[in-house]
């Protein structure tokens, strides 16, 4: 196996396993260290550089960061990676705008088109206003915020929380013009804009039209997220008693914890496949379970019941492990309503099929993954309407990448060229046994989110659930992070092979032996380095000829070894990566 | 600041077969100086206890005074131990071991306080052939009270501060040989392939076993000239044989090239297949392995591995015709058997 090239910025990028699961990259463990010194706003500025809407992520993320947090490998639980990024939301100094990067009054000339306002086309607006970019933003909705505001329920998001983090970037000087819903491409782009980002999301809720009965039961069946938006715009406020809801997504759980709010005192949550195979959220789901809605897995919808004009109830074939269809008898179960929450699907009717943009059979358009550019070169698209509905944090992250392309597009530039992330390598020591990270390692466990209770948040749709941490739970939960962006360096050449690193590391991480093939090298170290994701760092030669080869699995990042070495052969280096955003070469 | 060391351990390690981990061998966390042999030496005796499965309560430690004295903090934080006055570890071990012979007895001591003030001590309990595994850490020097050379240390070694050292050195091997131990060692801290092998054997090996590992001094003794640097020692050591330890007859196949293979029983039905060269001496031969060494010594060559074992040694107890239930379980009517038992003892002596 070849040493391990730790000039790369992706390898120890990689060993930060929060911050690169983190669509964006995040620099996780930079700012719960942040939150550990109660320097919230500081910790709320790195979070917002990076992913923009720190406190409306940190209630509703889909935190792809804490299944692959280290933590979870090495005890029970990650780190509340998403619960601490709201700590530090709500603790934040409100003055913090003046940190805000400064948006010239001198225009660069360029102007650029946002179409929707979610949170794929406010980043991309955030990124360029400082760069000098004229900004006109278009949504159909009355206010910016896209999804975020229409289908994310308020006692999970509170529309205050986002109306702040929205204006943060609308207050930059953006053009907005809402509800204006763009219906010809062909005539926007003879608007003779510089470039034009789409931002729509996937609007449109699957239906399930084949089904008999849908026709007939039409007036109490709801597609869900047409449903949602309803709701939180006011022209929904009431549901029957008895609810189905069909779907095993995150919109599933929304409706049906929802209807638990508008009257529905018996809700069930109607799932084709086994529990484990639901697309929602564990917490998700949890947080349903919770509000008395049983989820009943394995039934797929066969009809809707109609007796006397009016919807009784659904059947459903129920299905055993592995099969679609069961040799059983049909279940019955009896609803007044029945909410559709079975996936969501792009539409672009006003994209006219003459206007430059080519799109594959799956009607998503033909993009270039890394510039997310169309085949019309002025035209980038990015957030659900790009490649299928995601998340949130995914859409923020093709908005600094489409604001880098924009950026480049608009100086004449190629797409194609990506600017570097920005990295630096900052040693630790301060002594012996000093370093000037907290490298105590704690056995805490990971804190529970203190809520208000059941019986006044389903009276009351707006009552935010989950109350957040306080400072000192907060500080207590900081301290389980293991700072994996703390770096353990090794340098072959000033290692007396003493072998105190390999007998202090608790991990067993650390081995000097003779170099081989990868396979056969994770076979043979002190411990079985069987988690293929992670990487061996392999450096050498040492003076008798052997390879020092770390397994960074389930590093604690503890400084142990560092500590014990004679010669300092292993340093603790914290490594910040900040992904290149719009306007860096 | 780091004064514990963290709990979490690698999920994946397997406990051994009596189902301890790893981590119930272990000590607190040391405070040697970071580089120190002695603490190589710890976990070489921390993996030897796991791999043999040794219930860690049935173990007793045992030191003297120095830093190598102290390490047993470091180690077996579950076991008994007994931290001696300079130099008198030997004869605590001894009262210990008359007590409860079912106890497995590991001495650690430093070359000072074996091969000086402990000098007497030592040598006596080789003669009896203690039942105990008995390290020595050495260092060549005093590490303790900064770096004084010891009894061990080279004629012709050069200190940190530039002085070479007069004296003739003392091989507590050859000693250990010449006064009856039934197996005798030599390793390098910095080798625990072969140290941790060793000290299962010395573990299991009934009677006196020596181990006398070479364990540099980081701060005091680790500079060029010296005899007993990481370096000199890795450029100048020489193993006589490669060896697997079969405890309790358990078939283990390895495969040494060019090889040939001496098997040593010990008392119970562990066996020692030595893998060597075909014109290596025989190690059960006193004379041959004192040879050996000298004859290594005379190229400047440290002989390491297994030097001399004596597959018929018989231990104190054995020579005192101890009986054989530990002393420390004996009730007043063992000891006290009464009239009639006297008056048969008083009758075999008319
Ligand atoms: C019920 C529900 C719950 C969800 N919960 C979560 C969650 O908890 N966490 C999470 O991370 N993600 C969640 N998501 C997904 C998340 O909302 C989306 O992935 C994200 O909002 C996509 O962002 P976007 O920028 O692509 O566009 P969107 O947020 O979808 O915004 C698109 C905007 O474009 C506007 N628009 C569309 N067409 C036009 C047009 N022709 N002219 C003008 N305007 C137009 C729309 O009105 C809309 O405002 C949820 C989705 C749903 C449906
Ligand atoms: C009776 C007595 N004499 C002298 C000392 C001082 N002293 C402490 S440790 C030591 C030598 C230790 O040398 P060694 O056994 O080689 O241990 P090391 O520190 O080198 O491991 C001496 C002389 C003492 N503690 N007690
Ligand atoms: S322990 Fe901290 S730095 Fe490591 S993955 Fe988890 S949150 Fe990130
Ligand atoms: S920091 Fe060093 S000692 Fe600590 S777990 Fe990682 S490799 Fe082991
Ligand atoms: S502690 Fe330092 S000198 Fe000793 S083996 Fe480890 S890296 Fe090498
Ligand atoms: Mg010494």
């Amino acid at each position: 196996m070849k040493p391990t090239d730790i000039e790369d910025p992706e390898y120890f990028h990689k060993v930060i396993d929060c911050q690169f699961a983190c669509p964006a990259h995040t620099p996780v463990p930079e700012y719960i260290r942040l939150i550990s010194e109660k320097r919230y706003t500081d910790a709320y500025m790195v979070n917002w550089v990076a992913n923009v809407f720190p406190g409306v992520l940190g209630r509703v993320c889909d935190r792809p960061c804490e299944p692959a947090c280290r933590r979870g490998r090495v005890e029970k639980e990650p780190v509340a990676i998403c619960r601490l990024k709201r700590l530090c939301a709500d603790n934040r100094d409100f003055g913090l705008v003046a940190r805000f990067p400064v948006v010239p009054s001198e225009k660069n000339g360029k102007r650029i088109a946002l179409i929707g306002a979610g949170p794929a086309s406010l980043t991309v607006a955030r990124d360029l206003m400082p760069l000098g970019y004229t900004i006109d933003l278009y949504d159909e909705q009355a206010k910016g915020g896209g999804f975020m505001r229409s289908q994310l329920p308020s006692f999970r998001l509170p529309e205050p929380v986002l109306a702040t983090e929205v204006n943060y970037i609308l207050d930059m000087g953006v053009q907005t013009h809402f509800n204006r819903r763009i219906e010809s491409m062909k005539a926007l782009l003879a608007e003779g804009h510089n470039a034009v980002f789409i931002g729509t999301g996937a609007p449109r809720g699957r239906d399930l039209s084949d089904l008999p009965g849908r026709k007939e039961a039409n007036q109490w069946i709801h597609i869900g997220i047409d449903w949602l938006a309803g709701v939180i715009f006011g022209h929904v406020s009431s549901i029957g008693k008895r609810v189905l809801v069909i779907g095993g997504g995150n919109t599933a759980m929304d409706c049906c914890r929802t209807a638990r709010r508008l009257g529905g005192t018996s809700v069930r949550v109607m799932v084709r496949g086994p529990r484990a195979k639901m697309k929602a959220a564990p917490w998700e789901i949890e947080d349903a379970i919770g509000e008395d809605i049983p989820i009943v897995d394995n039934h797929v919808p066969l009809e809707f019941v109609v007796e006397h004009g009016r919807l009784v109830g659904m059947r459903f074939a129920k299905v055993g492990v592995g099969s679609e269809t069961g040799g059983e008898e049909p279940v019955f179960f009896p609803c007044d309503e029945v909410l559709l929450a079975v996936g969501q699907l792009n539409a672009f009717p006003w994209i006219e099929p003459d206007a430059g943009i080519r799109f594959d059979r799956q009607g998503l358009p033909e993009l270039d993954p890394r510039t997310l550019q169309s085949s019309l070169p002025q035209v980038f698209f990015g957030g659900d309407a790009a490649f299928g509905p995601r998340n949130i944090i995914t859409a923020v992250a093709h908005g600094h990448q489409a604001a880098i392309s924009i950026d480049l597009f608009c100086r004449g530039l190629s797409p194609l060229d990506r600017p570097a992330p920005q990295v630096n390598l900052a040693g630790q020591k301060m002594g012996v046994h000093d370093w000037l990270y907290h490298n105590q390692v704690t056995a805490t466990e990971r804190q529970a989110m203190p809520v208000r209770t059941k019986t006044k948040t389903l009276k009351d749709r707006l009552l935010e659930v989950e109350l957040g941490f306080d400072q000192q739970v907060g500080q207590t939960e900081s301290l389980r992070c293991l700072n994996c962006d703390v770096q353990t360096v090794f340098r072959a050449d000033l290692c007396i092979e003493c072998d105190a690193c390999v007998d202090v590391c608790p991990e067993s991480c650390i081995n000097f032996v003779d170099n081989g093939t990868e396979e056969e090298l994770r076979a043979r170290l002190r411990a079985p380095a069987e988690n293929l994701a992670q990487s061996l760092y392999l450096a050498g030669l040492t003076p008798s000829g052997k390879i020092m080869v770390k397994d960074e699995n389930v590093c604690l990042h503890c400084s142990l070894c560092a500590e014990r070495c004679p010669t300092s052969a292993w340093d603790m280096q914290k490594f910040l990566y900040l992904s290149a955003q719009a306007g860096q070469l | 600041m780091t004064f514990h060391r963290p709990t979490f351990r690698h999920p994946e390690l397997p406990p051994n077969d009596a189902g301890y981990h790893r981590q119930d061998y272990e000590g607190g966390i040391s405070t040697l100086c970071a580089g120190c042999g002695h603490d190589s030496i710890c976990n070489a005796i921390i993996q030897a206890c796991f791999e043999l499965a040794l219930p860690p309560h049935r173990i007793v430690k045992m030191s003297g005074i120095g830093c190598s004295s102290k390490s047993p903090a470091y180690f077996l934080g579950r076991s008994h131990g007994f931290n001696t006055v300079h130099g008198r570890m030997p004869s605590v071990a001894t009262g210990a071991n008359m007590a409860n012979r079912d106890l497995v007895y590991l001495g650690v001591s430093g070359d000072g306080d074996t091969a000086s003030i402990g000098m007497g001590q030592f040598m006596h309990a080789v003669r009896r052939n203690l039942d105990m595994l008995y390290i020595v850490m050495n260092n060549g020097c005093y590490g303790l009270t900064k770096g004084q050379y010891s009894a061990t240390a080279d004629k012709g070694s050069k200190g940190k501060k530039g002085r070479i050292n007069e004296l003739e050195s003392i091989d507590l091997c050859e000693l250990a040989i010449q006064l009856g131990a039934g197996f005798v060692a030599r390793s390098f801290s910095g080798d625990k392939q072969q140290l941790v092998p060793l000290i299962k054997a010395g573990l299991m090996h009934k009677g006196l076993s020596f181990i006398d590992v070479i364990s540099p001094c980081v701060t005091f003794n680790n500079n060029p000239g010296s005899t007993k640097s990481y370096h000199w020692v890795r450029e100048h050591s020489e193993a006589t044989n490669t060896f697997d330890l079969v405890p309790f007859q358990q078939t283990i196949t390895t495969e040494y090239d060019g090889d040939t293979v001496q098997d040593v029983a010990l008392h119970d039905d562990t066996v020692i297949h030595l893998h060597k060269h075909h014109d290596a001496p025989d190690i059960t031969d006193r004379r041959q392995a004192i040879d050996n060494l000298e004859d290594h010594k005379a190229q400047d060559v440290i002989l390491t591995g297994v030097l001399y074992i004596n597959p018929n040694s018989a231990d104190t107890h054995e020579l005192l015709h101890t009986c054989e239930r530990p002393l420390n379980s004996l009730t007043e009517d063992d000891l006290c058997p009464g009239g009639p038992a006297l008056e048969a003892i008083n009758a075999a002596h008319r």
